[in-house]
């Protein structure tokens, strides 16, 4: 592979070039700023002038449960933690954006509708004043997420606590959540949640022209989350969290502490869900219970699990297709939708365990492609590795 | 490779699980850059004493590697004090390649400024390691679809890219072919120089040819320790872990621990 002698990476590096390379770094490189040109072409070309208005606003809102999926993919697919309550971090986002967007509505010194509805308060409640200004709303948005699954994290990883364990222990902070926010309802707006969300930073939302904005900052934002996850994934890092996953002991046995390995990819994929939650508020124009509950929780892990955990691109082509084939089939057949995605569930997770993805790796593969950021091996690829061992 | 080497010093080590002693009162001193072989009937607490070097169990008593107490420190922070370990199933990275399982044995005093970013050709000490054990020329295949062998070779190249200055080896040479057996053995006598070894084996013809010193143990005690020659012509050894006499014609020599 001469390639590899022209990357100035390579070549300024005091390390001696290595013995056998694979695909050269270049030639990935290469490939995937093929891909996102692709991509983005896709999202800002393509789909704003085949899609109506109401289909592009469907599309944005989708694209955020994407952004989600993308997080779920590196701590589930790659980190190994089945994050079956990323609603909570998408809520987190959601409702301080939220809180923002109404407050500024309101406008200043007035109290968001909700609580004039209500009754209940005079004054506006201590911890909503802050959200007033976006310069705290916005930062919040991410890092508020990534706080609260730093100390949960924090706890659990080192208490070792992995598996079902986790997932079911996740599952039930996005119940205690929901819990929480419908019974505070005088701040919080109960099960309605903050809803009738009119401006956005001073655009008015009801205009097609900012809802289209909205559309292309969500594009933008799940292209820039794309790059920087791809970035973890094959980082030092990335390895070794596949490393984690594989085998949490023999890491801690190289000097490793796993806790801390898991720690970053869960943090990270609480702050894109936080992201995504944010940014679904403006697309929607609603945050409430029902949207970050047990329910869609676990609809966030299905997309995933369906496109291909493991990947980078499965999980987002998974959380958009799980959602439009929602809306599509939903219309259609009402009460079988629920029917069909549980069906589609198991049948992957039972045949397909790297998801749909791993088909694809399962062709490059063929070419003798040496893949150094494998799916988790599909029943296919057992089966195949099982005759090449006979 | 100038570190100097160390000896491991146990004193009264003690392990129990539920009332069960599985390791009980057991002292040893393995110098420095010996090759220490441990036998012992199943469950004689060969591995559970591993464990205990490692972290893995709670014990009590006292271990030390150089001058540093190991006992008492969690399982990384003992790997880092250069203490390395193998399973007696092999547990590499099967989804990754051999070149990055090695380069993340490598990579436990990295930084985050150095894990955030990619890999970049290979690292010296990893391709020194890959010449060691042999597997440079399949540093790109993923380490699932190596031969027994060959992960168990991975695990000790692991070791050493680890920069592991005591290496504990489980049954290192369990299912392996004759040619590998004594690959393993001059391998391990190569990586003795500048470090020590411990070695759990069953395989008597490996324990003759590539054991410098040997204990045994017995019911979770030392029953007898020394050369290979003195621990065979211990009746002890022989009546209790060989079940009979090896050698009629040898004079008993019993040696202390």
């Amino acid at each position: 592979m001469t390639t590899v002698a022209r990357d100035p990476v390579t070549a300024a590096d005091p390390e001696p070039p290595p013995t056998k390379p694979a695909a050269g770094p270049s030639r990935h490189r290469f490939r995937a700023a093929v891909g996102f040109a692709f991509g983005a072409a896709l999202l800002f070309a393509v789909a704003p002038l085949m899609l109506s208005d109401f289909r592009l606003s469907l599309l944005a809102k989708y694209l955020c449960v994407a952004m989600v999926a993308v997080g779920i993919g590196l701590a589930w697919g790659r980190g190994g933690m089945l994050a079956l309550g990323q609603g909570v971090f998408f809520g987190l986002g959601g409702y301080a954006m939220a809180m923002h967007l109404k407050l500024a509505d309101a406008g200043p010194g007035n109290m968001p509708d909700f609580m004039l509805l209500y009754g209940q308060l005079d004054e506006l409640p201590l911890w909503w004043r802050p959200f007033a200004s976006p310069w705290f709303a916005l930062p919040a948005t991410v890092l508020l997420p990534m706080a609260v699954a730093f100390v949960l994290g924090s706890l659990v990883f080192r208490r070792r606590v992995r598996g079902a364990y986790f997932a079911i222990l996740s599952q039930a902070l996005a119940a205690a959540m929901v819990i929480l926010l419908i019974g505070q309802q005088g701040t919080t707006g109960g099960t309605n949640g903050l809803t009738d969300i009119q401006g956005f930073f001073g655009y008015d939302l009801d205009d097609p022209v900012n809802q289209r904005m909205v559309y292309f900052i969500i594009a933008g934002t799940l292209l820039a989350l794309l790059a920087l996850t791809r970035h973890l994934m094959q980082s030092r890092y990335g390895e070794l969290l596949v490393a984690v996953r594989d085998s949490e002991e023999r890491v801690r046995f190289l000097g490793y502490d796993p806790a801390t390995v898991k720690l970053v990819a869960y943090v990270v994929a609480a702050g894109m869900a936080g992201l995504a939650g944010a940014l679904f508020v403006p697309a929607v124009g609603i945050i409430s219970p029902a949207l970050i509950g047990i329910v869609p929780s676990i609809e966030f892990v299905i997309g995933v699990a369906i496109g291909g955990r493991a990947t980078l691109l499965g999980p987002v082509l998974g959380a958009v297709a799980v959602a439009w084939a929602r809306t599509a089939l939903s219309e259609r057949f009402p009460g079988t939708w629920t029917y069909l995605q549980g069906l589609l569930f198991v049948v992957v997770v039972a045949f397909l365990p790297g998801g749909l993805a791993s088909l694809i790796g399962l062709a490059r593969r063929r070419d003798r492609e040496p893949a150094d950021a494998d799916p988790p091996a599909g029943l296919f690829a057992r089966l195949r590795r099982r005759r090449e061992a006979a | 490779m100038t570190e100097q080497l160390h000896g491991l010093y146990v004193r009264d080590l003690r392990v129990s699980f539920d009332g069960f002693t599985a390791v009980d009162g057991v002292s040893l001193d393995v110098a420095p850059g010996d090759i220490r072989f441990l036998i012992g009937p199943n469950g004689a607490g060969k591995t559970t004493l591993v464990d205990a070097v490692t972290g893995l169990v709670r014990a009590t008593g006292s271990v030390r590697f150089g001058d540093r107490e190991l006992l008492g420190r969690p399982v990384h922070r003992i790997s880092r004090l250069g203490v390395g370990r193998t399973f007696q199933t092999s547990t590499v990275f099967e989804e990754l390649t051999v070149l990055q399982n090695l380069d993340i044995a490598a990579g436990a005093r990295r930084g985050w400024a150095t894990l955030l970013r990619r890999r970049h050709g290979t690292p010296d000490e990893v391709a020194e390691a890959l010449e060691i054990i042999g597997l440079a020329s399949r540093a790109d295949q993923l380490a699932g679809t190596l031969a027994h062998g060959q992960k168990q070779w991975l695990e000790i190249g692991m070791l050493l890219v680890q920069d592991a200055r005591l290496l504990l080896l489980d049954e290192p040479v369990a299912g392996m072919s004759h040619e590998e057996r004594d690959a393993t053995g001059q391998l391990l006598e190569k990586v003795s120089r500048d470090r020590t070894v411990v070695v759990i084996e069953h395989d008597m013809d490996f324990l003759r040819r590539f054991a410098r010193t040997v204990t045994v143990l017995h019911a979770g005690k030392v029953l007898s320790e020394g050369t290979v020659a003195q621990v065979q012509a211990d009746p002890r050894v022989q009546e209790v872990y060989l079940g009979h006499p090896v050698d009629a014609g040898t004079a008993p020599t019993p040696t202390e621990a």
